[in-house]
């Protein structure tokens, strides 16, 4: 018989889980006979590290590309340029075929609806990728009900109910109940609570670090919820534009932003104290058009500190944390690199 | 009656021929320059609320009964052409999704003129520097070329703009906001959030404002009311009520909200789900979920204790004496 | 919008030329020598002679279909095997009666169908609306030449008021003489429109009242006529649509209707081509009803294109 359970860590804890390289995705745009018209630059240009059983976080505005980066770390779609490893291992090849990755990396998206087939029952989702990779049927089910008591539904009110009669919060609970069965190690959340109230978002997120600490899960935790980021990820990715503006450990990145997009960002939280209302907008316009994105540093359209640096090459991730909580903060900001040419840049280093 | 009072709302109640009571009895009033803020979960009725406020809901399948007065006029009996002329001047509203909310074949320009045309005796060429103007106001920015763009042409943020640009066209007294911001990113939620309240308050409407976040309730409202089950369970200005809830559901609702001192903590939850409202409980519409409920709770309706001048809230355990409100804060 | 109109163009030539190749293959489907589908069996054999010259028919076929391709262009499809008379000429006498017949046809049912479709739409799960969902349903599926012979037993035998069979005399003209002779065909041929485009246009008038800028409209106070407006602009691109591809199909699709009526359009000189095996007929006119099919195709797309914004390109 199969076993179809967690396997087992290769390269020890300090290796990460996940390493992305020079990830990009560019969608061609469709312009009929007369050649290509460019591309719709989702991702350019991504590196990223997941360490094993961290929450990482990706912020940024629609259309920043949170979810492409999800896409391409998932198969769904094939990458432009990069490669990715997993625990060590680049996915496709020899020791690790793309068939056995996805088992190990599962998904959970915003709509809650249309992600489970409405035709199949409860049980029968959750019992369905188990019994494709060889899991017999019963032991399916069974682990089908073992989950559904994991994620807080009891098996013999819900398993035979189909989507329908389900609320949203019970539904999301499904499907992180369905990407459980297969005992992945790494799981990616594209905004699992944005479409759930508040208090039904509450539940989910209880449910998502209590599982985490059950099963010895990874998250990749996509949101544009700073709030809920701030609640549950060890590390964030600030995201403008396919780019990494800004990533490090959550305490020191909210604590002590680098880059100025983050600033605004984090200011456009709402304040929940009526007391203290802002009165001008941190950010002011839309982000612009990833087809022909400004050049230089893509923020400097809106960026409160621009020069003209800015607008001439473009900033790489460069260490700027000073303490031993900073360790790994890293921004893409001229201001913050000494002897850019940036004015605040070398007042720093004096 | 005063004249500054926009909305007079007394045990409103609105059904639907598929026997959902949305609506189940609410009161309450909205004066000049004031700002309400409907917060509540979805399916709570907040919608329903907001759209029988301009009797919005589809005509043939809708039962509205109670009382209901903007400006003093009756809604509830007003024929299909008085309400039609109080929709525009007097009232108007925004809505969620911007996207669908606007006619697409039309451009920005036409569906603002167009109100504007409808209700007043002005020229083309006038009404269209009115939407210029209006344009402007809502900070869009080449606003002259935004005029002839169609609304899928248009960011998220900037369709909302020309969204709050239409429901502004006529100058209304009263502005209704379903969810206005929801759909959109924190950065462009708060600039919406920022010009509705600066606009409220530059021409001295009263306001309406419908969200199920209690942090855009903290950004825009005067007074905040949470509905539950078609009813207000409690209402209060906003700052003593996200301060100190009184009803045990807002306070469920305030301990779910994830904010910044949240972190590491576990979150409060609210067991259980919301009552069918085809088939509502007799008493309070939360004792099933409610952890201090007892027997008196489902026998009849709580009714509105107040314990403070300004506060009120649908629930038992709430003390009437203001005396004792004070002990308990203190305490 | 001027580059996708040419884009547009573009694309449709390629269709065109295929048209024109399968027109250009029915000559050689055909069993035996071409010749015998292009000449009469009683030709003289100097005649066989020159037209298999002047055709190339003692060439390769590619050299042939260039070379018919060329006398198609100038308007050149040969004459007759049955009467000796350019196809040309009969196509250009035909077609335009056609054409009358389909755009009178068409337009009926357009207006019929969005008159019916839009208040059935409005009032839908009311009396007028079953009304109209049957009067769809009958539309489609009666058959034509039953219904057109219905009609000429009441309006012509019975009732005596119009006229059962013709064209008029001599050349067309939109005077009563000959309208009275339009009047049944044209009916008879717009029941199918007028069932499809109502079903559509009920369709979308449905999907649009229950979109949320409906919503908007109402809570600004428009009154119903400019409600009205709204709906028809927001409809209109999809009923063009569906009444584009329909006069399409009038203007080939009449062979029964044209027969019942004897109406001298390209639908009865086809029906008379074929059980003439005239293939000269059959292959110009088959030519000409595609071409105007695939422009037809263009224009509705092109004016779909202009009605709706959001399929608008630069
Ligand atoms: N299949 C596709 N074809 C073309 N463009 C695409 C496709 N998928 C995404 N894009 C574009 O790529 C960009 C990034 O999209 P993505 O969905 O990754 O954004 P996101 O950060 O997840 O946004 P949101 O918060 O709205 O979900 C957007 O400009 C989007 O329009
Ligand atoms: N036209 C209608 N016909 C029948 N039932 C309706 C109609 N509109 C709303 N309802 C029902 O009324 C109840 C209240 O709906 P409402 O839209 O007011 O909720 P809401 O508080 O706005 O929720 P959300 O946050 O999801 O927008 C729901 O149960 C809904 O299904
Ligand atoms: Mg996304
Ligand atoms: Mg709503």
């Amino acid at each position: 018989m199969l076993h179809i359970d967690q396997p087992e860590d290769r390269g020890g804890p300090a290796q990460p889980l996940v390493i992305a390289r020079g990830l990009a995705k560019y969608f061609p745009l469709k312009r009929g006979l007369f050649g290509s018209g460019g591309a719709v630059k989702a991702v350019d240009g991504l590196d990223l590290e997941i360490k094993k059983g961290e929450t990482l976080a990706i912020v940024g505005e629609s259309g920043c590309g949170k979810s492409t980066v999800s896409r391409l770390l998932m198969g769904l779609i094939p990458p432009t340029a990069g490669e990715v490893l997993f625990d060590g291992e680049l996915v496709g090849s020899a020791a690790l075929p793309a068939k056995e990755y996805l088992r190990q990396v599962q998904m959970v998206f915003q709509d809650s609806y249309a992600s489970l087939n409405p035709r199949l029952s409860i049980e029968e989702s959750i019992a369905f990728p188990p019994m494709v990779h060889g899991l017999g049927r019963t032991e399916a089910v069974e682990r089908a009900h073992d989950l559904l008591d994991a994620v807080g539904l009891a098996p013999g009110l819900f398993a035979g109910r189909y989507p329908h009669e389900l609320s949203g919060g019970q539904r999301q609970r499904i499907n992180i109940a369905r990407a459980l069965a297969l005992r992945p190690r790494l799981i990616i959340l594209d905004e699992p609570v944005s479409a759930l109230d508040k208090s039904v978002e509450a539940q989910v997120l209880n449910l998502l670090m209590d599982l985490k600490e059950q099963f010895g899960l990874t998250y990749l935790f996509i949101s544009h919820d700073l709030n809920v980021v701030h609640h549950v990820a060890d590390r964030v990715l600030v995201m403008y534009l396919g780019r990494a503006a800004e990533i490090g450990p959550v305490e020191s990145i909210f604590a002590a932003p680098g880059h100025p997009y983050t600033r605004g960002l984090l200011a456009s939280r709402l304040s929940m104290d009526p007391t203290k209302r802002r009165k001008t907008p941190p950010l002011t316009g839309d982000p612009p058009n990833p087809v022909n994105p400004p050049p230089g540093c893509r923020f400097n359209t809106r960026c409160p500190i621009a020069e003209p640096v800015c607008s001439n090459s473009q900033p790489n991730l460069a260490a700027i944390g000073h303490t031993i909580h900073a360790l790994g903060h890293e921004a893409a900001c001229w201001a913050l690199v000494p002897g850019s040419g940036h004015s605040l840049a070398t007042r720093k280093v004096a | 009656m005063r004249d500054d009072l926009l909305v007079l709302a007394r045990d409103l109640r609105v059904k639907f021929t598929t026997g959902v009571n949305a609506v189940n009895g609410v009161d309450f009033d909205l004066r000049q320059r004031e700002v309400l803020c409907i917060l509540g979960e979805s399916g709570s009725g907040k919608s329903v609320t907001l759209r029988a406020l301009m009797r919005l809901n589809p005509p043939t399948k809708t039962i509205m009964s109670g009382t209901l007065e903007l400006g003093g006029r009756d809604v509830v009996q007003a024929s299909e052409n008085e309400m039609s002329d109080l929709r525009g001047p007097f009232v108007s509203m925004i809505f969620q999704e911007p996207m669908t909310a606007l006619d697409p074949v039309f451009t920005i320009g036409r569906q603002i003129t167009e109100t504007i045309l409808r209700h007043e005796n002005i020229s083309r060429r006038k009404a269209r520097r009115r939407a210029l103007e209006l344009l402007e106001l809502v900070q869009i920015p080449s606003a002259k070329r935004r005029l002839d763009a169609y609304p899928h042409e248009l960011s998220g943020g900037l369709r909302q703009r020309a969204m709050i640009a239409i429901a502004l066209s006529c100058r209304p007294k009263l502005l209704l906001a379903d969810e206005p911001t929801t759909a959109l990113d924190a950065s462009v939620q708060i600039q919406i959030l920022l010009l509705l309240r600066e606009i409220q308050q530059e021409l001295g409407m009263g306001m309406i404002f419908v969200t199920h976040d209690l942090g855009v309730a903290g950004e825009v409202a005067d007074r905040i009311a949470v509905m539950y089950a078609g009813r207000f369970i409690e209402e209060g200005p906003v700052a003593d009520l996200m301060r100190q809830p009184l009803h045990p559901y807002a306070k469920g609702l305030l301990g779910a909200t994830v904010h910044e001192g949240s972190r590491g903590k576990r979150l409060t939850t609210i067991p259980g789900a919301p009552p069918d409202l085809r088939d509502l409980p007799g008493g309070c519409a939360f004792a099933p979920r409610c952890t201090e409920a007892e027997g008196a709770c489902l026998a009849h309706l709580p009714e509105l204790r107040t314990p403070v001048p300004d506060r009120a809230a649908r629930c038992i355990h709430v003390d009437d004496r203001p005396a004792a409100f004070g002990e308990r804060l203190a305490s | 919008m001027l580059l996708y109109t040419l884009r547009r163009i573009l694309y449709a030539v390629p269709i065109a030329l295929a048209v024109s190749l399968v027109c250009f293959m029915l000559v050689h489907i055909a069993p035996g020598d071409p010749i015998d589908a292009i000449l009469p069996p009683d030709a003289s054999a100097e005649t066989v002679a020159l037209v298999r010259k002047d055709y190339g028919l003692d060439k390769p076929l590619p050299v042939q279909f260039g070379l018919w391709l060329a006398h198609v262009v100038q308007g050149d499809f040969g004459r007759s095997i049955a009467n000796r008379r350019l196809v040309a000429d009969e196509l250009v006498s035909a077609a335009s009666k056609t054409f009358i017949l389909a755009t009178t046809a068409a337009s009926l049912g357009f207006v019929i169908g969005c008159i019916l479709g839009g208040l059935a739409g409005a009032f839908r799960g009311t009396l007028i609306d079953r009304a109209a969902v049957s009067f769809a349903v009958g539309g489609v599926s009666v058959p034509h030449y039953w219904l057109g012979m219905v009609l000429v037993i009441i309006f012509s035998v019975t009732l005596g008021w119009l006229p059962s069979m013709s064209a008029g005399p001599g050349d067309w003209a939109w005077d009563w003489l000959h309208i009275r002779h339009l009047i049944l065909p044209a009916i008879t041929l717009s029941v199918i429109p007028a069932g499809l485009v109502t079903r559509t246009v009920r369709g979308v008038v449905v999907e649009i009242l229950s979109q949320d800028f409906m919503t908007t409209l109402r809570g600004k106070g428009l009154r119903r006529l400019m409600l009205t407006v709204h709906v028809m602009k927001n409809a209109a691109p999809t009923a063009l649509a569906v009444m584009g591809l329909q006069l399409g199909y009038l203007m080939g699709g009449s062979i029964l209707v044209e027969t019942v009526f004897a109406w001298p359009g390209t639908g009865m000189m086809l029906n008379q081509a074929i059980f003439q095996r005239d293939i000269p007929v059959l292959q110009g006119t088959t030519l000409v009803l595609a071409m105007i099919f695939v422009a037809l195709n263009l224009l509705v797309d092109l004016i779909q294109t202009a009605l709706d914004p959001r399929m608008r390109r630069t």
